[in-house]
């Protein structure tokens, strides 16, 4: 047949066409090279501006390149100096004096002294400063309580609150609290979030939309020089991809790997890490109306919930089970006489004939993700479950992330009757304080959706912010979380273990109980 | 011809107008604002309004959408409330990087589908036909983005013969060489539905015109067969291919959507998804007119080109 010839001839194209495109492959995929650690990170930064961002993800970053007056001791919550060589604090708690380290430049190479300080705090407290355009500022009120920053001289500067505010360092200690360079703002403007200059072990060399964000080791650095040349952080979303990355050498480290790939890295040439932190999972129960308006129904709930099951089948070992509203990392003020509501579904069934409220149908928000939800929706319906095994009829909504906040934080009433939400904080006084105490309800501008109102906790709150001496404070924690535990505004769930993977390549890495990643000592062969 | 053009040129005002009116409003309803994502879980209602009266989401809608609007038809998108930054630097930058991978994608199925179609029509029910039906058909019922893992699994993370992600090495490379490997598998992968659409389509259209008077005349009179078909059979054919080819490109750009997501491509459809799911309401707005805009181009250039082959369609 005539034909023939020209068929061959396209099969021919055919094959040539697809074994060219194998042609083009190199025999193998490099590797990375030594002395450059490339972090797999789960998204794009918003910016690298510490003072306009909230997200874990850019912190991961920014405490490379950053340092604050204070900072987190490793391995710590423990506040220790950082760019304050010292502090004085007054007897009375109000006025925070903090003697500088000298000689530091910022990366930019302007000089790091009290006015940089100062103009740092005015930036993103006085709304008339001529660079507080450059934010939003949205957790410049962990300064609420700053009345004034001044520079005594180029070494001492001193910050005067208008209360005791017993939380102030380990704030300072947040990213909110890092110094970034004037100099750099004021060139940069609208633009220093992209454009960062700080005076951390790593400066800020490039960034890359979506590929990549690079910074190399800064030899000046004032305490000691970092252990790889060069760190870079790819965004990688896809926790598939993210592992896929992983198992082929193109990155070096990975954070937050999903629960089910974890067998993946238990072999050789893995290491997994491991770390508790200050996280708390948990159900806001609405104690305002319906149903768990009756303290004995919100702790049927809690017993009805088999958080063993949760943690271990559902997060496949990636949480502890929590027992109260503080999570064990802030060891000081932890209370470890709480043992967790133990999975007894015939206990609520009890209480919930005692309090009449067999069968009461319950509104139950769930969010299909969101900073620290873990796995919220297969979680949501485990808990639904277990709900519905002694009685309840939970019927579930299911809202986006950004969708979920928006119906959440301005109250479950009339809405819902349960709501799943999760906290990450830096301070025991964080969480309760803006979520369980009476004056935090969301019309009063807080985040006690559930509408819990207990005078003593409310008391022990207020008397714990003020109190400067550790001790009582910690006394004063331990006293609210017994009474929480027992009020149950809450369905008290997990405690989030983060954890990382990183190559055999990897040494000197930890993860700290902050969620920050120093990366300082890392060594990457 | 320039009347021709012109013509539809201006025809394009219209939808363009309507589109920025649609993904303005979709953006008004969709639930949830830029100031809660912003703001993540220290959204007060209190501060919430705060940031939203500072980003001017406060005003009433219409003027809104004509700020907006007036902005736009002088160049200025806005600025990017997730990532700080005008959004036109941002469109431009990610942009390239989709049109290298969406442009290679419709490269490789509009040769590998006609190439498939031409040659099954040829043997029509012959071995080829049969064999390329088969892997056509397989083609078009496989989803994408199924394959591309599949793909990262075997020739990433298996054989590490491939990257599994983004668009160079991220220490130097920025060559062309890193640039093909980093593309062989998203371009492969988000072409092959499309190829198996062309494919069957062209083996069609190819039929068609192998049944008709002019290719019986060709072949009587003595002209090569590989003439016939290429020359002749394919030349007529592609009257009909090329609006196919026109609407499958439109499919390979909003595949790269998922293509991007599986292999962190850094291209316009990811940014989207982070930009949607962020409430980055001018990012969104200025991608969607942007991509729109390139998208009624496109389709402008395809009835141009097939109004150069088929005079008819220009009366």
């Amino acid at each position: 047949m005539a034909n023939s010839s020209f068929t061959r001839r396209g099969l021919g194209l055919l094959t040539a066409a697809l074994l060219a495109s194998s042609a083009l492959v190199a025999p193998a995929a490099a590797q990375t090279p030594p002395g450059v650690l490339v972090v797999g990170q789960i998204a794009e930064p918003q910016a690298l501006d510490p003072h306009a961002v909230t997200a874990v993800n850019d912190f991961r970053i920014l405490m490379n390149v950053y340092d604050g007056l204070v900072r987190y001791a490793s391995g710590t919550l423990e506040v220790e100096p950082a760019l304050a060589e010292s502090w004085e604090i007054s007897d009375d708690g109000t006025v925070y004096t903090f003697t500088l380290r000298e000689d530091v430049t910022f990366h930019d190479g302007s000089a790091f002294d009290a006015e940089a300080v100062v103009w740092n705090f005015e930036r993103m407290l006085n709304e008339d400063h001529p660079y507080h355009g450059t934010g939003p500022f949205p957790l410049s009120f962990f300064f609420s309580a700053v009345e004034g920053v001044e520079a005594l001289d180029a070494r001492t500067v001193q910050f005067t609150l208008n209360e005791p505010y017993a939380p102030f360092l380990s704030n300072m200690a947040y990213p909110t609290g890092l110094i970034v360079s004037p100099a750099a703002v004021m060139e940069h403007g609208d633009d220093f979030g992209r454009n960062p200059s700080g005076t951390g072990p790593f400066r800020f060399a490039e960034w890359r939309s979506n590929e990549r964000v690079v910074v190399t080791r800064n030899e000046d650095y004032w305490d000691g020089v970092a252990g790889t040349e060069a760190v870079i952080f790819r965004p990688i979303s896809d926790a598939n991809t993210r592992v896929a990355e992983m198992l082929s050498g193109g990155i070096d480290m990975m954070v937050e790997v999903p629960p089910v790939a974890l067998s993946q890295f238990q072999g050789d040439g893995y290491e997994l890490v491991e770390q508790a932190g200050p996280h708390v999972w948990f159900l806001i129960l609405n104690a305002k109306e319906g149903p768990f308006a009756d303290k004995r129904v919100r702790q049927a709930a809690n017993y009805a919930i088999n958080k063993e099951a949760l943690v271990n089948d559902v997060l496949e070992g990636t949480a502890d089970i929590a027992a109260g509203p503080t999570p064990p990392a802030f060891a000081w003020a932890y209370n470890d006489a709480l043992e967790p509501y133990p999975y007894n579904p015939d206990r609520a069934r009890e209480l919930l004939a005692e309090a009449d409220a067999e069968g009461a149908s319950l509104t139950f928000y769930v969010t299909e993700g969101g900073s620290g939800m873990l796995d919220p929706i297969p979680m949501g319906t485990a808990i639904q479950a277990d709900l519905a095994a002694v009685g309840f009829d939970v019927t579930i909504e299911t809202y986006e992330w950004n969708t979920f906040l928006g119906r959440v934080n301005p109250g479950l009433e009339g809405k819902a009757d349960m709501a799943q939400m999760a906290w990450m904080t830096n301070d025991p006084d964080t969480l309760p304080f803006l979520t369980l105490r009476t004056d935090a309800f969301p019309d009063a501008g807080g985040f006690n959706s559930g509408y819990y109102s207990n005078p003593e906790v409310d008391a022990l709150l207020e008397a714990a912010r003020v109190e400067t001496d550790q001790e009582t404070r910690a006394q004063l924690y331990r006293e609210m979380q017994e009474i929480v535990q027992d009020d149950a505004p809450w369905v008290f769930v997990a405690n989030w273990k983060q954890n990382a993977v990183t190559s055999g390549a990897v040494e000197n890495f930890q993860l700290e109980p902050s969620f920050f990643l120093l990366l300082k000592d890392v060594v990457k062969n | 011809m320039g009347g021709y053009i012109l013509t539809r040129l201006l025809s394009a005002i219209p939808v363009l107008l309507g589109i920025t009116v649609i993904v303005f409003l979709i953006m008004a309803m969709i639930p949830g604002d830029p100031a809660t994502a912003i703001l993540g879980s220290y959204a007060t209602p209190e501060n919430v309004a705060r940031l939203n009266r500072h980003l001017g989401l406060d005003e009433p809608l219409w003027r809104q959408y004509f700020i907006w609007l007036g902005n736009l038809l002088q160049g200025d998108f806005g600025r990017s409330f997730a990532l700080n930054r005008p959004v036109l630097d941002e469109i431009l930058d990610r942009f390239s990087a989709t049109l290298i991978l969406a442009g290679t994608a419709f490269v490789l199925c509009s040769a590998l589908g006609i190439l498939a179609g031409v040659v099954s029509a040829a043997r029509q029910y012959g071995l080829a036909d049969k064999a390329i039906t088969f892997v056509v058909i397989l083609g078009i019922s496989v989803p994408s983005f199924f394959l591309g893992m599949m793909m990262i699994l075997l020739f990433a993370v298996q054989l590490r013969w491939l990257p599994v992600s983004g668009m160079y090495s991220i220490w130097g490379g920025g060559d062309v060489p890193d640039l093909i490997r980093h593309l062989t598998m998203p371009a492969l992968a988000l072409s092959v539905v499309a190829t198996g659409v062309i494919a069957r389509l062209s083996r069609g259209a190819m039929l068609e015109v192998l049944r008709q008077d002019f290719i019986r005349t060709a072949r009587a009179k003595g002209v090569h067969e590989r003439r016939v078909i290429w020359g002749h059979a394919l030349r007529a054919a592609m009257v009909s291919i090329i609006p196919v080819l026109g609407i499958q490109a439109g499919f390979v750009l909003s595949g790269a959507v998922y293509i991007e997501m599986v292999f962190q491509w850094p291209g316009v459809g990811r940014m989207l998804v982070d930009a949607i799911l962020k409430r980055d309401i001018l990012l969104v707005q200025g991608g969607v007119v942007f991509v729109a805009a390139c998208y009624v181009g496109f389709n402008i250039v395809v009835d141009v080109a097939q109004s150069v082959l088929d005079p008819r369609i220009r009366t």
